[in-house]
């Protein structure tokens, strides 16, 4: 592990959050459980899975930075590098694709000018196609930073982009 | 003109449950009552495997018997998982209740722990679910508040914890095994059964896992008894299902019915409005898209666990996926190829390598570029489909094959070289 990325770099959320690493660890009755639910809080205070925040859940939790970095890379939903303010998740898979969700991924590509997983210059916004999100009744359907739109349309979608601050 | 017979859907809609006191006016937690006062944990098991009630993940296993596996007098500690990780594409009925009805789930859940000995459960939900892990956050620390969960539910000596514990992104953890795996904070492998959770699950300590359709089915067999359960539906389907309609029908939605009093087209038509634009369907996936599609020509059958077994498919997981006659069928072929191919955990060869090469032979088909003998390729890939540790090979080989078999000429349309005397056909007129 580079030694510059000890210490100062790596303590941000036992400086942060002290009280949450505790209340979390206490729910599991074995240590390593905590680790999904401690990257979801260093995800939150870096604003991303860097590799420091890699570092620190595994300092949390004894085990080496590999191990952390193991279990980042097998669960999609972790970001290794910066996402938008607005981080839109797009539904490809079947009832979504049946319904439309080709062109809704298009309007969206071409209203924000970025190709799927990308950030737009100004870090607004970022744009993922994602498997199915069970929105298949109300398809197609997107999550932007976890809130769902259903029943989308190429106008809808752009309603919805334009209403964003 | 067939109608929902709604049991577990019976308040959603038309009243507000989120919290203990509407779901207490809609006779919620008296089931918990029932079976903390008046049951043996033998009774409740007895109780739910009199009902019929069966798994609604997909496997259909009988959940009394289930249950039924908890070693007697284990010394370790026994565990309850509800899995809430529903990612079968096609699948969305477990959000709803997760959602709308929080308190239900919960409710089952306790029950299920004081019949198997349980005092703590792990509701595991996709990391996707930001909305119903919060929902389910609050419903959690508004019943502990109301002593409904914590040390001496109901005074009735019986202590029981429930903590919600959020995937991340990975359809494999859906798979008992693999759900296990990423609870104990691994990578979510999946692991060799035997041993079997009941056996040797979380922590290496017993442990059920059930899905959220199905922990929420047990209040009501507790409440009304498991014989007016198993007196709805059919012999291999008691009570009732929740069915998810989706793709090319003009009102999709998730609805709940009975097994047996309507055909699968009747389902469509009734419950979905038909097909958009009055076109024909030309395919459905009658239970999430691991299934084996049916053709148009195979709907006319009862919709029961039964018939669409018969038929070569199965109902799965409830979700019914229509494709009208517009449907490129290689084209969706791969799409659920590459689905699989992103999903595979990658543990086991044939399911690492084998949904790769489906996806790469059937690009090829799909633009063209296929080559004579890619059909028989694939079918021989087919072959291996119970070499892995999990199920999810055979969920990907399932469509692949079925695809192949019910659509074949569309996939030998794309290989066959076109003559010469047809490109001089369709060459433009000079």
């Amino acid at each position: 592990m580079p030694e510059t990325l000890h210490n100062q770099e790596t303590r941000k959320i036992r400086d942060q959050q002290p009280g949450k690493i505790d209340e979390i660890l206490r729910r599991f009755p074995q240590k390593k459980s905590a680790s999904i639910p401690l990257l979801y809080l260093a995800w939150d205070i870096y604003g991303y899975i860097s590799p420091e925040a890699m570092i620190e859940v595994a300092e949390i939790l004894d085990v080496s930075p590999a191990y952390i970095q193991g279990i980042v890379s097998f669960y999609t939903m972790f970001p290794l590098k910066m996402t938008g303010n607005y981080h839109i998740e797009v539904c490809a898979n079947i009832s979504c694709h049946l319904t439309g969700a080709q062109e809704v991924l298009k309007t969206l590509e071409n209203r924000l000018g970025i190709h799927c997983g990308e950030r737009t210059g100004d870090g607004r916004f970022s744009l993922q196609a994602v498997e199915c999100l069970a929105g298949c009744s109300s398809a197609p359907c997107m999550q932007i930073n976890g809130k769902e739109y259903t029943h989308l349309t190429p106008e809808k979608v752009i309603e919805i982009i334009d209403s964003l601050d | 003109m067939a109608e929902e017979t709604r049991v577990l859907l019976q308040h959603i809609g038309s009243a507000d449950l989120l919290t203990v006191k509407d779901y207490r006016e809609k006779g919620g937690y008296r089931a918990l009552e029932i079976a903390l006062k008046d049951k043996t944990p033998e009774q409740i098991v007895e109780e739910v495997a009199q009902s019929g009630l069966k798994g609604r993940g997909g496997a259909g296993f009988p959940t009394g018997m289930k249950w039924s596996f908890i070693p007697k007098d284990v010394e370790k500690p026994v565990y309850l998982c509800c899995n809430a990780d529903e990612s079968e594409p096609g699948t969305c009925k477990d959000r709803i209740i997760i959602e709308q009805n929080p308190h239900l789930l919960l409710e089952g859940i306790l029950i299920a722990c004081r019949a198997i000995g349980s005092h703590q459960a792990f509701i595991y939900i996709r990391g996707e679910f930001h909305r119903g892990a919060n929902i389910l956050q609050m419903a959690i620390e508004e019943a502990r508040r109301e002593g409904l969960i914590g040390k001496n539910i109901l005074g009735a000596g019986f202590d029981c914890e429930i903590a919600v514990y959020r995937g991340a992104g990975a359809y494999i953890c859906g798979e008992e095994t693999g759900l296990l795996t990423s609870l104990e904070g691994q990578r979510g492998y999946p692991r060799n059964k035997p041993p079997f959770p009941a056996v040797a699950g979380l922590y290496d300590c017993p442990t059920i896992i059930n899905n959220v359709e199905t922990l929420s089915a047990v209040p009501v067999i507790i409440e009304k008894g498991g014989a007016w359960y198993a007196a709805y539906g059919t012999e291999k389907s008691s009570g009732t299902r929740l069915l998810c309609l989706s793709g090319h029908v003009n009102t999709p939605g998730v609805y709940e019915i009975v097994l047996g009093n309507m055909t699968i087209r009747e389902f469509i038509r009734d419950f979905g409005g038909g097909v958009p634009g009055g076109r024909k369907i030309k395919g459905v996936i009658p239970g999430g898209s691991s299934m084996p599609v049916l053709r148009d020509d195979q709907l006319d059958i009862p919709l029961t666990v039964e018939d669409i077994q018969k038929a070569g498919s199965s109902l799965g997981s409830g979700a019914m996926i229509v494709m009208d006659e517009t449907v490129d069928m290689v084209e969706i072929a791969l799409l659920l190829a590459k689905f699989y191919e992103h999903e595979s955990c990658g543990q086991c060869t044939p399911c690492r390598e084998g949904t790769h090469w489906f996806v790469q032979i059937l690009e090829a088909v799909q633009q063209g570029e296929g080559r004579p003998g890619d059909i028989e390729l694939l079918l021989d890939i087919c072959r291996s489909e119970y070499t892995s540790i999990c199920p999810l090979w055979a969920a990907a080989v399932w469509p692949v094959r079925a695809f192949l078999k019910q659509f074949r000429e569309e996939f030998e349309a794309k290989i066959q070289p076109r003559s010469m005397e047809a490109e001089a056909e369709t060459a433009p007129a000079s």
